[in-house]
């Protein structure tokens, strides 16, 4: 299954891979002043900058926050249960959070216990790494109908995310699903709703979602995207994978693979689009004998955008999607190409919907906000305070990963974000622009402690967290899957407090 | 293989013990520091009875190769056949990541191979590779992952580059952004 099947000359080699050189032992008296840190949000971005940190400034105390019990962001939450390898990497965060200048404080949310003034009058550094907990949304009509979620539920729903666990999507009044977008997030809600319910049983999706699978109806999904093949904003991996699902009968119209000049201009300048296209070509030309009748269809549906959501005879569900088709044109402006309506509609029926069209950033009391493009606005990681020319930078307070850059990239685009914000950071401390203007030098840690005690927050420390970490890995082997996710907050809190 | 060394030891040590004339000493010098300079660079093999192959293989049974980080500074290690670049780079302290710990599944630990002679040396990436170097940070036309790249003799002074944010060494200059 997926990424299972390595070639024959590839090693798959389960590295004792060294800390790169700081000590995870004994605490070691700093030569330096202390520069305190707190990183807030414990995803792919919070901890390589964690990790650049402590590795850049041998006085650097790194508190690491996060609302959850569990840290990892999307690798816990995000990454597909059929995608393993992806999630190796939480070894090496792991090891930084081992790091005795390092401390992870799980339920503890910005805003609510501690405030963006509280910590920046606690640390000499603050570093926003919460990513996008929202969505974009059409704002059509009928996107309130029941059946209609965004991808994000839905992948939060199948990888157990506490606040998603009672999502409850009906998967049994419809046998068919419409996933809006085909990106990978599109691609993985695709897949895991297609994927024999056999191969996910022994991954480390929620139990419930299997349960809600195994007695799911859905026998079509339709992937729509706005423009064509050659816009399609999947990678070849993904692309590759959900082609050769096993029972899976894969229809593309030729007519939909004809590229224009400035097609070819885009896959020239592009290797990833060319080999997406290419694999989509390939597909579609592969002529499938529909024999099986109990195989699953997967539509690649191109050039339609959804104008309306209708409803289905009860009323409160969705029925269908009505879909303009569309055309290419320049814009004008950039040289891209962008989706225009033609004016042709047509419905597709469907009693599921998935909107994967993009995650969205929360702002927050305090926070300069960037509300067009949802990011807060930064010039390499130092955030300014508005986004017009005139902004000046806060001293002290820097944005990293998905708040910095946008809802795009893979878990290593954030380590190259995390290199830029920390130089940022080593740069200014040099300077001396992180000094604190009062005579009273911040308590980091300790401030931190004395702000949660008065708030009474129950903080999850990272060895609670391991304690939820080995009670899932045990229930999970008696039913041959790498762990059992526990899913709901107070079962979350009570293990990390009871073990 | 072992006879031979310790043949060598004993001459080495017998030499040693022949006075203490400081001429006779440097050649008693030179004798041990060659006798440790083969041991230090040959893998002892447990076998007693080595062929004549298996000793030329012992003398293959390392590779240099030379990392050169972001900002142009060099190293030069030396790594055995069958060891991958990302685990050779570990072993000695070199900055190379390795996210999926060599599971084809990232492509934090991309190298470029300075050298196209070398690059053409390596045998073509699987489509499970090329799928990562998609996404690879600073691509360029000679790149690779470091946990597909094996040490075999032919790679004996391979020089590897780590992609450097200032490099602009895109392929296709199109900044790649998918989730």
């Amino acid at each position: 299954m997926g990424r299972g099947v390595l070639p024959p000359h590839a090693r798959r080699l389960m590295l004792l891979l060294r800390p790169m050189g700081f000590s995870t032992s004994a605490p070691v008296a700093s030569t330096r002043e202390p520069l305190h840190v707190c990183v807030v949000g414990s995803g792919p971005a919070g901890f390589y900058t964690a990790e650049k940190m402590l590795k850049g400034h041998e006085g650097a105390q790194v508190d690491i926050i996060d609302r959850l019990p569990t840290p990892f962001g999307l690798v816990r939450s995000g990454v597909a249960p059929d995608h393993p390898e992806t999630k190796i990497v939480v070894n090496q965060f792991s090891r930084v959070a081992a790091n005795a200048r390092c401390s992870f404080f799980g339920n503890v949310t910005l805003g609510s216990d501690v405030s963006l003034s509280e910590l920046r009058k606690t640390y000499d550094v603050v570093v926003l790494a919460y990513g996008a907990e929202s969505d974009r949304s059409f704002g059509i009509p009928g996107e309130g109908l029941r059946g209609i979620h965004s991808a994000r539920e839905f992948v939060w729903w199948y990888n157990g995310h506490p606040d998603m666990c009672n999502l409850a999507p009906d998967l049994k009044n419809t046998d068919s699903a419409v996933v809006l977008g085909q990106g990978n997030v599109a691609l993985d809600v695709a897949r895991i709703l297609l994927r024999c319910t056999t191969e996910l049983a022994s991954t480390d999706i929620a139990g419930y979602a299997l349960d809600a699978l195994h007695s799911s109806t859905i026998r079509k999904v339709f992937l729509v995207g706005r423009r064509g093949p050659a816009q399609a904003a999947c990678t070849a991996k993904e692309l590759r994978e959900i082609l050769g699902l096993k029972n899976v009968h894969v229809c593309i119209k030729e007519a939909d693979l004809v590229t224009s000049p400035a097609d070819k201009e885009e896959m020239r300048n592009s290797r990833i689009k060319r080999r997406v296209y290419e694999l989509l070509s390939k597909a579609a030309t592969v002529h499938q004998e529909k024999s099986n009748d109990d195989r699953k269809e997967l539509h690649f549906v191109f050039f339609r955008k959804p104008t309306r959501f209708l409803p289905s005879e009860d009323g409160t569900t969705v029925g269908a999607v009505e879909l303009e088709k569309t055309l290419l044109k320049d814009d004008g402006v950039t040289g891209k190409q962008v989706a225009v309506g033609t004016g042709e509609f047509e419905d597709l029926k469907c009693g599921l919907v998935l909107k994967s069209i993009g995650y969205k950033s929360l702002p927050i009391e305090g926070l300069p906000f960037d509300k067009y493009r949802g990011v807060v606005p930064n010039l390499r990681g130092r955030i300014l305070s508005n986004e017009s020319e005139t902004a000046t930078v806060e001293p002290g307070l820097y944005v990293v990963g998905w708040l910095k850059r946008g809802p795009t990239g893979i878990v290593a685009t954030n380590l190259h974000c995390a290199e830029e914000t920390v130089a940022s950071i080593l740069e200014d401390e040099k300077k001396g622009v992180l000094v604190a203007s009062s005579d009273s030098k911040r308590q980091g840690r300790k401030g931190l402690l004395e702000i949660l005690e008065q708030k009474n927050t129950r903080y999850v420390p990272f060895h609670d967290w391991e304690k939820i970490d080995s009670k899932e890995k045990t229930s999970g082997q008696l039913k041959n899957k790498p762990r059992e996710k526990i899913t709901a907050w107070d079962e979350l809190l009570k293990v990390a407090k009871e073990g | 293989m072992l006879s031979r060394i310790s043949r060598l030891g004993v001459q080495a040590a017998s030499r040693a013990r022949l006075g203490q004339n400081p001429a006779t000493s440097r050649n008693q010098k030179e004798a041990i520091g060659s006798c440790i300079n083969y041991v230090g660079n040959h893998t002892l093999c447990s076998a007693t009875d080595a062929t004549a192959s298996d000793r030329s293989e012992q003398q293959e049974a390392k590779i240099s190769v030379t990392f050169v980080d972001k900002d142009g500074d060099e190293k030069l290690i030396n790594v055995p056949i069958g060891m991958s670049m990302l685990e050779a780079a570990h072993e000695n302290d070199i900055e190379l990541e390795g996210a999926c710990e060599g599971s084809l599944a990232c492509s934090t630990c991309h190298v470029i191979v300075t050298d196209v002679d070398y690059y053409n040396k390596l045998e073509d990436p699987e489509d499970e590779e090329n799928d990562m170097l998609d996404l690879a940070f600073g691509l360029t036309e000679t790149s690779r992952l470091g946990c597909q790249v094996i040490a075999s003799p032919e790679l004996d002074g391979i020089r590897l580059a780590l992609p450097a944010a200032t490099r602009n060494f895109a392929v296709d200059g199109h900044v790649p952004k998918p989730h």
